[in-house]
């Protein structure tokens, strides 16, 4: 007893550092996994708090380019709004039973991260404003990530570019299906693997999500085609896919809350 | 004592506050980042007990790792450092060292790029390899180490010459 003692004691400055190590590399090997990491994320009250608090003075850096995105997408919707045939008188709607399938929340980005290679960000709202776990994120642009740890005024959202995101997307023209998955090579691009060889893959065409995960509504635009080749077993095409959102410079989100998502759980068994 | 306390303490915010809010955003043709954070490690007094530095380092790391949401990476790292730095300290000033004497204002400038560029270098081998987390990738790993290590040592001696007067 004695000697153990004693070595302990001899010991203690490698015991800690095995032990501290150790505790790291947990955490280390725990983020690596979706959804697993526990205790150490930006979303609670004092990391909340300060990104915000930050972002409210390095918010009017770039506020000219944001109102630029936003009066884009302004007009964008008034045109669609415009160009709606205007019938709406002929139906009968019951607002009482009127169900809607996704709704929408806005929230801003305060931190923002692309150089790591399993990336992070963070948004100002929370449980406090019904967000949780599993929400998808997607900006005027595009497809931004899904919604990852709650607090009560902040969440953290898996990047799409992370390596552990894998979003189901499509081709827009064919419904052919494949997974996002990110090779933490470059911010501006994905890659989309698991698309059928009898697929036409051309370059320039347009990649959207493709609604069978139940984040995502069907049709959110991801990218276009870069460039693309066969994987090694010569069955899938794998494709490098220039994203519409600047990943780098990304403020205004919407979050995206399926409204029948139980319900398809549910019926899927898990 | 109780001075020497204070200004480890007010050290230690400022250095996670500006790396936090200044030097993550830089990304620097695309990825590489400063993390002077480190000089915490660096200038803490070689007097005091090795326990109290290496638990003090995890700390550092850790609160590093919650505002970047990387998991433990900086923790290992930090903690990695922490431990090894005697083993620097001789190999970089010799006799003083030994005396146990050192004050990192009074040593000569070489001796202490020395100790910053060993000290930086290790801890950015193993914050990159937790990071990237694949030996397929070496390349990219060494890579990030180097470029990012010749930012984190320029910008380190630079704080420290500009930084020397106040805290003898």
């Amino acid at each position: 007893m004695q000697q153990i003692i004693n070595f302990i004691i001899r010991n203690k400055n490698f015991l800690l550092f095995l032990l501290l190590f150790g505790i790291s590399l947990l955490f280390t090997i725990q983020s690596h996994s979706y959804h697993k990491s526990k205790f150490i994320n930006s979303a609670n009250f004092l990391t909340g708090g300060v990104y915000n608090s930050a972002n409210n003075v390095t918010g009017y850096f770039n506020l000219k380019t944001q109102n630029e995105l936003l009066a884009a997408e302004n007009k964008r919707l008034r045109k669609l709004l415009l160009n709606v045939n205007n019938n709406a008188d002929s139906i009968f709607i019951d607002s009482l039973t009127f169900s809607e399938d996704y709704r929408f929340y806005s929230a801003n980005i305060i931190k923002n991260s692309y150089s790591l290679n399993n990336n992070v960000l963070t948004i100002n709202k929370g449980i406090n404003d019904s967000i949780q776990q599993d929400f998808g994120v997607i900006s005027s642009k595009g497809i931004v990530g899904i919604i990852d740890k709650t607090s009560g005024n902040y969440a953290t959202v898996i990047s799409i570019l992370n390596g552990t995101s894998s979003i189901s997307a499509q081709l827009k023209k064919t419904n052919h299906l494949g997974s996002l998955i990110w090779d933490g090579k470059d911010s501006k691009f994905t890659q989309l693997i698991d698309i059928p060889k009898i697929a036409k893959v051309k370059a320039g065409d347009t990649i959207i999500t493709s609604g069978q995960s139940s984040i995502f509504p069907k049709g959110v635009p991801v990218g276009t085609i870069e460039s693309f080749k066969l994987d090694q077993a010569e069955n899938y095409y794998e494709i490098n896919v220039r994203l519409f959102n600047d990943m780098t410079s990304i403020e205004h989100v919407y979050i995206i809350e399926n409204a029948n998502k139980e319900e398809i759980s549910n019926l899927l068994g898990n | 004592m109780n001075s020497i306390f204070s200004i480890h303490t007010v050290r230690f915010l400022v250095l996670v506050f500006v790396q936090v809010l200044i030097l993550n955003h830089i990304n620097f043709l695309g990825y590489i980042n400063p993390y002077i954070y480190i000089l915490f490690i660096a200038l803490f007094p070689v007097k005091n007990n090795r326990v109290v530095l290496i638990l003090l380092s995890f700390l550092l790391g850790l609160t590093v790792d919650m505002f970047l949401d990387t998991g433990g990476i900086h923790a290992g790292a930090c903690v990695f450092i922490a431990y090894a730095r005697p083993v620097i300290l001789k190999s970089s000033f010799g006799m003083i060292y030994e005396h146990q004497s050192i004050k990192f204002n009074t040593v000569e400038f070489g001796s202490k790029l020395t100790y910053f560029t060993l000290l930086t270098v290790l801890h950015h081998i193993v914050l990159f390899s937790l990071e990237i987390f694949s030996v397929s990738r070496i390349l990219l790993i060494l890579q990030k180490t180097l470029f990012s290590s010749i930012f984190t040592i320029l910008l380190s001696v630079i704080v420290t010459i500009i930084f020397s007067r106040k805290t003898k």
